[in-house]
This record gives structure tokens, C-alpha cells and sequence, in this order.
């Protein structure tokens, strides 16, 4: 019950996204549409769930003063990983979204998310917020990226919507990227309230 | 004349911020007076200089004359992370007076994204070390360019009343998307010029 309400956490009240603001780089670069946006996601989402569960374990061997340069060492290894996994399984996907996968590294989530989180907690509950707080982070950058290729493009994961020719090309370009942000974040703030 | 053609590509074309989205962490965090935005402007300008020397250096004397340039991810970043020290520590000892402007900054650009993804990019590009020293520069400059522009929009619209859901990150946000569309009227300036210069 308690692992539910980590996750869930991650997923509603403290989405990375739209409550914590964390990641925007990725969150914008990479949400030219639905399925660019899912899977960035979803390559995040890896990252953090396998350092939140190594560095969880290895909490207690690692000296208070040099934590923060080791956890970047175990989260920088796994992006690594994930690209030689992704060039070698989905090199169209790792093609377009290029610089932002390495740029994984430096993604705020995947540092706080080990401060705040996983260096307290063990190995189970540090799985489910890294599931968590990936999957928040899916969800908004699936959404985000649907939004703007409806907007732009008229159609969502490719499947056409509403006729092409009605689409406003810059929801699909970069100041889309940056209005639509702003719009889903005020949604999000009015619900909040209600 | 290539070099100019970087120069102005770099800060109007594909300014870093605006249009390939990286740094947009302190490009939001650290916008609310022009003062600050400067002092970051410059110490990014700082750091990314030095950062894209040194990873240069070692991509080509360490990952690549050993076969290594799979560890690229993890060498840059901790390069990038000493560096950061390392220039902290000088300029406390050095110039205290810089380091009295830029201090605050320092620790902040690690996890700025820029300085790991310009370096990348100079790899990729596949730049010679003087090419990539002026388009790390004229990259730190349209940074700090939206940057400041950027804080100087937010001041005005600190005197706004915003209707209340749209207030703090949402207007910045839609702001921040207006300013990315009026860049969007140097697209196409790049192609003109190299073919002023005669580079096609």
C-alpha cells in the first residue's frame, strides 16, 4: 500500500513536469510529437529506475562528502547503456531524438530524485518512485507531444485527425514547444485548485 | 569568414535556447532580473569555453586514441564537474572580485545542460579546436543574449496584473514562446550570408 502511494506520487502530485518543473530541456526538445515525446519518456523513466535502485543499495558504502559526483558516475553508466541499447534496437527513435539522449545525464529528475529519494530510502519503494516519477514524466511528455503534433500536424501518433492542411505548423516548431507548456501548466494549476 | 558565419548562426539562428532547447533550467530559473541573468551569461560563457577545450583534448588524446569514445558520456561529465571546481577555486584564490560576480553561478552550471550538449556537439560536428572554441563562445553569447532579454520582458512583467492561474512558470513560459518566435525571423540569414561569403 504504501509502494502505491510512492508511485502514485510520482505519477499525480509531484509530477515532475508540471508540479516540480524539472527536466524542461528534454520536456521541449523532444515533444514534436506524441510518439518522439513517449519515448523520451520512457528512456528516462529506464535511466531513473535503474540508478534509483543501485544507488539505493549502495547508500550505506558510499562517503557522505563525494555522493553526489559517484551518483552521477551510476547514472551517467546506465545512459550509456541505454544508448548502446537504443542504437543497437531503435536507431530511427535514438536518431531523431539525438543530443537529448545523453543529455539524460544531466536531466535534474535523475540527480534529485537520487538526493531526495533513493539515498533514504531502500531498494523497493526507490523501484516504485523511480516507476513513478518516470512514468509522471511519460505521461506529460506524451501529452505535451500530442498536443502540439494535433495542433501542428492534425494528427496524433501519426493517425491523421483532422485534415493536414488545418494545422498551425508552429505548435510543431519551437515557440509551439513553449506555449503549449505554458497553457498545460495553467490547466493543470486550475485543476489543482478545484 | 566561416567564422562569422558560426558567430552569427550560433547566437541568431540556432540560438541555443530558443531554438534547440537546451539550458532551459537556468534560462527560466535565473530570469527575474537582468543583473543576475548577466552574471550567469557570463560565467557560462566561462565555463563552456574552457569546458569545450578540455573535452576536446581528451576526446581526441584519450577516447579516441584508445578506442574508448563509449565512455564519452561519463568522461565529459565528470571532466565537466572537476572543471567547474576547479575554476571555483582558482578564481576564489585569483580574482575575488570575479569570483565575488560569478560565485553563486558556478555549482548551478554542472547540471546546466548546455555545457554537455555544446561539447557533444563539437565532437559531432566534428570541428577542429579553434572552429570549436568560437562556436562554444558565439553559443555562450546568444545565451546570454536570451537570457538577458529574457529577464528584461520578466521585470516589465512583474508590474502586470496576470490573470492568477497564468502567474510565476506559465506566462514565463508563453513569454519565453514569443521570444522564440520572433528569433524565428532570422531563420533562413544563415544561408544568405554563406552564400554572401561564398561558402556553398
Amino acid at each position: 500500500m504504501n509502494n502505491f502511494k510512492v508511485l502514485m506520487n510520482g505519477i499525480v502530485k509531484e509530477n515532475p513536469t508540471f508540479v516540480l518543473l524539472l527536466g524542461m530541456c528534454p520536456t521541449l526538445g523532444t515533444t514534436s510529437s506524441a510518439i518522439n515525446g513517449m519515448g523520451m519518456g520512457l528512456a528516462t523513466m529506464f535511466v531513473l529506475i535503474c540508478s534509483n535502485v543501485v544507488i539505493s543499495l549502495i547508500k550505506n558504502l558510499v562517503p557522505d562528502m563525494v555522493r553526489i559526483p559517484i551518483f552521477v558516475v551510476v547514472i551517467a553508466s546506465f545512459v550509456t547503456l541505454l544508448q548502446m541499447l537504443m542504437q543497437a534496437y531503435v536507431p530511427a527513435l535514438y536518431a531523431t531524438l539525438g543530443l537529448f539522449i545523453p543529455l539524460i545525464v544531466v536531466n535534474c529528475i535523475l540527480l534529485g530524485r537520487a538526493e531526495a529519494f533513493a539515498a533514504k530510502n531502500n531498494p523497493l519503494s526507490s523501484f516504485f518512485d523511480g516507476l513513478g516519477m518516470g512514468l509522471g514524466f511519460t505521461i506529460a511528455l506524451t501529452l505535451l507531444g500530442g498536443v502540439r503534433e494535433f495542433l501542428g500536424t492534425g494528427k496524433i501518433f501519426n493517425l491523421a485527425v483532422m485534415p493536414e492542411e488545418y494545422g498551425m505548423l508552429i505548435f510543431v516548431l519551437a515557440p509551439g514547444a513553449f506555449i503549449v507548456l505554458g497553457y498545460l501548466i495553467a490547466i493543470v494549476n486550475r485543476l489543482k485548485k478545484a | 569568414m566561416e567564422y562569422i558565419l558560426i558567430f552569427i548562426t550560433a547566437i541568431f539562428v540556432n540560438n541555443i535556447v530558443l531554438s534547440q532547447f537546451l539550458g532551459i533550467c537556468p534560462f527560466l530559473g535565473v530570469s527575474k532580473k537582468v543583473d543576475t541573468a548577466m552574471g550567469m551569461g557570463a560565467a557560462v560563457a566561462f565555463v563552456l569555453v574552457l569546458a569545450t577545450i578540455v573535452t576536446y583534448l581528451i576526446q581526441k588524446f584519450v577516447l579516441d586514441a584508445f578506442g574508448l569514445a563509449y565512455l564519452q558520456t561519463i568522461a565529459f561529465i565528470l571532466v565537466i564537474a572537476a572543471l567547474v571546481q576547479m575554476v571555483e577555486i582558482i578564481l576564489k584564490k585569483v580574482s575575488p572580485s570575479l569570483y565575488q560576480a560569478l560565485g553563486v553561478f558556478l555549482p548551478l552550471i554542472t547540471t546546466n545542460c548546455c555545457i554537455l550538449g555544446v561539447t557533444i556537439l563539437v565532437i559531432q560536428k566534428d570541428y577542429d579546436l579553434l572552429t570549436g572554441v568560437v562556436y562554444a563562445f558565439s553559443t555562450a553569447l546568444g545565451f546570454a543574449l536570451a537570457l538577458i532579454v529574457f529577464a528584461g520582458i520578466r521585470e516589465q512583467l512583474s508590474l502586470v496584473n496576470i490573470p492568477k492561474g497564468m502567474r510565476g512558470m506559465s506566462i514565463a513560459l508563453v513569454t519565453a514562446g514569443l521570444l522564440a518566435m520572433a528569433f524565428m525571423g532570422f531563420s533562413g540569414v544563415d544561408k544568405g550570408l554563406a552564400t554572401l561569403f561564398g561558402l556553398n
